[in-house]
């Protein structure tokens, strides 16, 4: 039977890995991440699970050691955060290159500088497009139940590509939650041994990570295009059998009041929960409003998303991220482009929120949403804007 | 059938670009960047192995006698024989 238990989010997201049957784990501390790595270090060294918890001496050095591993056919996992994550920005799109599954905890937080421990996107978004499936996390359960899928996700042979679930540092990470575990036989059963492709065996001599001359390297990059585009099928039908044998069902882009709303805010992360509450209080003030939460940022689900905000009039999409000197955050060039070509579209407005830690209350989604629909009416909509920034 | 140098679409390429067959390398024929070889005066070779050892193709060989040479099939001619060779048996010679 499953448990339901008050957990820290970081502690959880390692017992979940913990439940998973991983055969090794390299990972790096850093705050936000710390206890994840502290914690499943614990379970390995306490002898609750068989496996090997390699202490390397930097992320870099981590993403290239289950590389390694899951080159082997070995079941793996690391987790990072900010600076971390930059560190192997060099090693993310060979992961994905070469086709290995891994599944990978980013605690999210800002980048430097100046120096911030707090959350924000800033840390995934340059790592765009490395070639890995990137998720995003609302809740605690969540963590624990797409850490358990990523894996499946990440092994299946139509996919083999590497997972980064994203969970917002302190937010989250450090949040007590009420969570359901599945118990183990459940996940026994959900997520099998991995049954690898191809391994780096010396009984059965292959390469892999091998030189790509002028003549295939444009052949390669498109082949694996297409495995990311295609990875959607596997996702999909995973969340389905999730949904099946724990009741939770799972998205690419989850709505909240959306249907007849004529303004839409998007959310990613765990900043959908504080919206839920300012969407439900605008809704008392008879606004149609409603919110769409971005779960898979990688492969984008453009028909979801286009299928889910064609009859609004306002979309307000939030950005957790700079891009300077663009044309607003990352999501927001994402979703603008992908709208162009529709015929039936709403006006598309993007707010640059909640950045380095800065808290944003019920009160400021309120205010923004308010604000965004006054300019809506007027027609007028800049490009982008920073909330509540100062001066 | 003449066998494909490289796969001709992008449906061909394997998962990752892993290549199955061991010691394919072997039909890249690094012998065609050259523009010098080696060529050796066996009179001055002591027979040490320093050119079979430094050599990055791996494509020195001895032969029955003791002496060395280079398949110049994957011959790239680095030089770097000729350039640890301390009793100077070998010398790079222009191609063509
Ligand atoms: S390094 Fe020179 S001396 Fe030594 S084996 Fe080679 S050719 Fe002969
Ligand atoms: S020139 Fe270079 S590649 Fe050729 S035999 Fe000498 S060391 Fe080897």
């Amino acid at each position: 039977m499953a448990k339901q238990v008050g957990m820290e989010v970081g502690i959880a997201a390692a017992e979940a890995v913990g439940l998973c049957n991983i055969d090794m784990a390299a990972v790096y501390p850093i705050t936000p991440q710390s206890h994840i790595a502290e914690h499943l270090s614990d379970i390995v060294a306490d002898g609750r699970i068989d496996a090997e918890f390699v202490t390397v001496e930097s992320e870099h050095t981590s993403i290239s050691c289950v590389s390694g591993a899951s080159a082997t056919g070995a079941r793996v996992y690391t987790a990072t955060s900010s600076q971390g994550l930059m560190y192997m920005h060099e090693i993310l799109p060979i992961v994905s290159a070469m086709r290995l599954p891994v599944v990978m905890g980013n605690a999210n937080r800002a980048i430097s500088g100046p120096i911030n421990i707090w959350n924000d996107h800033s840390d995934i978004m340059p790592q765009r497009d490395a070639g890995w499936i990137v998720f995003f996390a609302e809740s605690g359960q969540e963590v624990v139940d797409m850490t358990i899928q990523s894996f499946k996700i990440a092994e299946d042979n139509d996919v083999m590509l590497p997972v980064c679930l994203n969970m917002d540092g302190f937010q989250l990470t450090h949040t007590v939650e009420l969570i359901e575990f599945p118990d183990q036989k459940e996940v026994d059963k959900f997520l099998p041994v991995r049954k690898p492709f191809a391994t780096l065996h010396p009984d059965h001599p292959i390469s892999m990570g091998t030189l790509g001359m002028p003549e295939i390297y444009a052949e390669s990059r498109k082949s694996q295009d297409e495995a990311l585009i295609n990875s959607k099928k596997t996702i999909f039908k995973v969340w389905d059998e999730w949904e099946e044998m724990f009741g939770r069902r799972y998205k690419p882009v989850e709505t909240y009041l959306a249907e007849d709303a004529e303004i839409l805010l998007l959310t990613m992360g765990s900043m959908g929960e504080t919206a839920e509450i300012a969407i439900d209080e605008l809704r008392k003030k008879g606004m149609r409003v409603g919110l769409v939460k971005l779960r898979l940022w990688r492969p984008f689900p453009f028909e979801e998303l286009k299928a889910v905000v064609k009859k609004a009039k306002l979309l307000i999409v939030t950005d957790r991220a700079v891009s300077f000197g663009g044309s607003g955050g990352p999501v927001f060039i994402e979703i603008k482009s992908a709208l162009y070509h529709e015929k039936e579209r709403p006006l598309v407005y993007n707010s640059i929120i909640g950045l380095g830690g800065r808290d944003v209350p019920v009160r400021d989604f309120v205010k923004l949403i308010e604000e965004a629909a006054k300019s809506g009416e007027k027609g007028i909509i800049k490009d982008y804007e920073y909330y509540g920034v100062r001066g | 059938m003449k066998k494909k140098k490289w796969p001709e679409t992008w449906q061909e390429i394997n998962p990752g670009c892993m290549v199955f067959e061991p010691a394919s390398a072997r039909g890249y024929h690094t012998g065609s960047w050259k523009a010098q070889r080696p060529v050796w005066d066996d009179s001055k070779c002591i027979k040490c192995g320093v050119c079979y050892i430094f050599c990055p193709e791996g494509c020195i060989s001895q032969d029955d006698e003791g002496f060395f040479r280079a398949d110049l099939d994957y011959c790239k001619g680095c030089g770097i024989c000729a350039h640890e060779c301390w009793p100077g048996a070998i010398k790079m010679v222009e191609e063509g």
